[in-house]
């Protein structure tokens, strides 16, 4: 398959649908798992790592997932090709630019990920839409169980699933969800969140995991803790105590701004509008900065009845894809399409050639421009 | 977009300075934001972070102090290089640098040093039990912890059937 069949499109996880979706935009789950009788691949020989990468390959290739899955050559795929699957969130900053044969099997709809020879033999991700843990858990659990029938893993009964580094010993498990807290942000309300989920002994992320910054008011909430405790124990921690509790903490934000803050928040939308509707030249992260108040606006109409002026411009706005008699209005739905689709790799892929950043940014502004304008 | 100091690189800091209601937005590389002192390591690096904990480990378990000169015969990894690349050679490395690593895995699992999650399907019947039983100590340690001596009755009566 190329990659071009799905780069013109949002996936599943990036839907907007799913419980409490106006704060969680996507849940996911991984594994950290390595063959028995291999080394690690640090110590690996390239040849080593092509036979791991050979079995690995063969033996996901034939999981029935109901779904296609195909394969990506990750060493051998061009640089633009590897940005775009670390955009659309299907395999990781390391795995695209590491060293050595390594390769990806990944779903047609983007529900699942195996990352072969990232920095443990194997890397199993299930992402779903919303807060759904206890479904990825589910779904990646299966998946897993349908590998072991094949192969074995590197397990020992003290310390779990062997990993090549001791933070992702016992489990393997990575819980992750993304968070979208706009009013946390402009509320000022931001380091809280961040200084709570370090005392809870989580990590904050950005847009993009490991290293990158919070664009956009997104956040990649993870655990650190592997050992010691169940898989299940960990999603259980994060969807019944901690993703309540933020979700919690950026509604009451949304409900300060509207109540008590209401002309803050239209000017951070009208503004948000105004730039993207006239703009010629917008940057990727002003793009994920301006939106991130638009899909604030949409949501707060939407799940909490909002009716400020700024919102209600915004919400009888038309968009692309309606017609005169029928004018289609804006939707998160749309919204999140734009955060997609105006990522710098999916940008090019989808324009099928490589552009420097003006030309980039121009084509970014006519897209927001031509989505907004109807 | 490109830093605006050198021109060159790609700018991965953003700042974003509102003074007397007049925005300014700069964009740099990190080695300029550096250079200008803008503070942009958010994060511990891993490998500063094992390194320190290999280095730095509790007086009564001095981490790594009696291990040198060890070498996995498996995979011909050493402390040295574990220090050095963050990640370990051969799943043996864990029994044979045991006495080194487990401050640090204690210190990274929140003070576990036993597994208690899932066990693959084909391990033998001792193993589950002997993983059981660790899950069953943690929760009654938890359980004393938080004062529910209910919960930790039951549990000590259920580790009593598992012995």
């Amino acid at each position: 398959m190329k990659l071009n069949e799905i780069s013109g499109n949002i996936n599943e996880w990036f839907s907007g649908n799913g419980p409490l979706a106006d704060v969680v935009i996507s849940s996911r789950v991984r594994l950290a798992r390595n063959l028995a009788g291999h080394k690690f691949l640090a110590a690996c020989t390239v040849g080593e790592k092509a036979e791991i990468l050979k079995k690995l390959k063969d033996v996901l290739m034939g999981l029935q997932l109901g779904d296609e899955v195909f394969y990506i050559g990750v060493d051998k795929a061009p640089a633009l090709e590897r940005r775009f699957l670390v955009e659309r969130h299907l395999i990781s900053q390391h795995h695209a630019f590491g060293k050595g044969p390594r390769g990806a099997v990944i779903a047609r709809r983007e529900f699942f990920t195996a990352m072969i020879n990232e920095e443990d033999h194997l890397r199993l991700q299930v992402l779903k839409a919303g807060c759904q843990l206890s479904a990825c858990i589910e779904q990646i659990n299966r998946i897993d169980d349908m590998i072991e029938q094949k192969i074995e893993y590197a397990f020992n009964p003290r310390y779990g699933y062997l990993t090549a580094c001791p933070t992702n010993l016992g489990t393997g498990i990575r819980v992750s969800v993304m968070l979208h807290l706009p009013a946390l942000k402009i509320t000022g309300q931001i380091e809280k969140f961040l200084n709570a989920a370090k005392a809870l002994g989580l990590a904050v992320r950005g847009l993009f995991g490991e290293g990158t910054e919070a664009a956009g008011d997104f956040y990649q909430l993870s655990n650190q803790i592997a050992l010691g405790v169940s898989e299940k124990d960990i999603a259980n921690r994060f969807e019944k105590t901690i993703i309540p509790e933020i979700v919690e903490y950026e509604h009451a934000a949304r409900s300060h701004l509207l109540t008590h803050d209401a002309g803050l928040l239209d000017d951070k939308i009208s503004r948000a509008l105004a730039l993207l509707k006239n703009a010629h030249l917008i940057s990727s992260q002003e793009a994920l900065f301006l939106l991130s108040h638009i899909r604030l606006g949409l949501n707060m109409h939407e799940h909490q009845g909002a009716s400020t002026p700024a919102i209600e411009r915004l919400c009888s706005l038309g968009s692309d894809g309606g017609s005169a008699a029928a004018p289609q209005r804006l939707s998160i739905a749309t919204v999140n399409r734009l955060f997609m689709l105006t990522l710098p790799a999916h940008l090019q892929l989808n324009y099928g050639k490589e552009l420097d950043s003006t030309h980039r940014d121009a084509l970014r502004a006519r897209i927001i421009r031509s989505a907004l304008n109807g | 977009m490109q830093c605006e100091i050198c021109q060159s690189r790609e700018a991965t800091i953003h700042l974003t300075e509102i003074s007397d209601g007049v925005r300014t937005e700069t964009h740099l590389c990190e080695q300029c934001a550096q250079e200008q002192g803008v503070g942009v390591k958010s994060y511990i690096p891993l490998n500063d972070l094992l390194s320190n904990l290999l280095s730095v480990g509790p007086k009564d378990e001095p981490a790594g102090s009696d291990d040198g000169g060890l070498v996995c015969p498996h995979c011909g990894w050493t402390l040295e290089k574990f220090r050095e690349k963050a990640v370990l050679g051969c799943p043996y490395d864990y029994e044979v640098f045991e006495k080194a690593l487990m401050p640090l895995i204690k210190k990274a699992h929140d003070g576990a040093a036993s597994h208690c999650g899932k066990i693959p399907a084909k391990m033998p019947k001792d193993s589950k039990e002997q993983i059981e039983i660790a899950r069953l100590r943690r929760q009654l340690d938890d359980a004393v912890r938080n004062e529910d001596y209910e919960t930790a009755a039951k549990l000590r009566d259920k580790l009593a059937g598992h012995k």
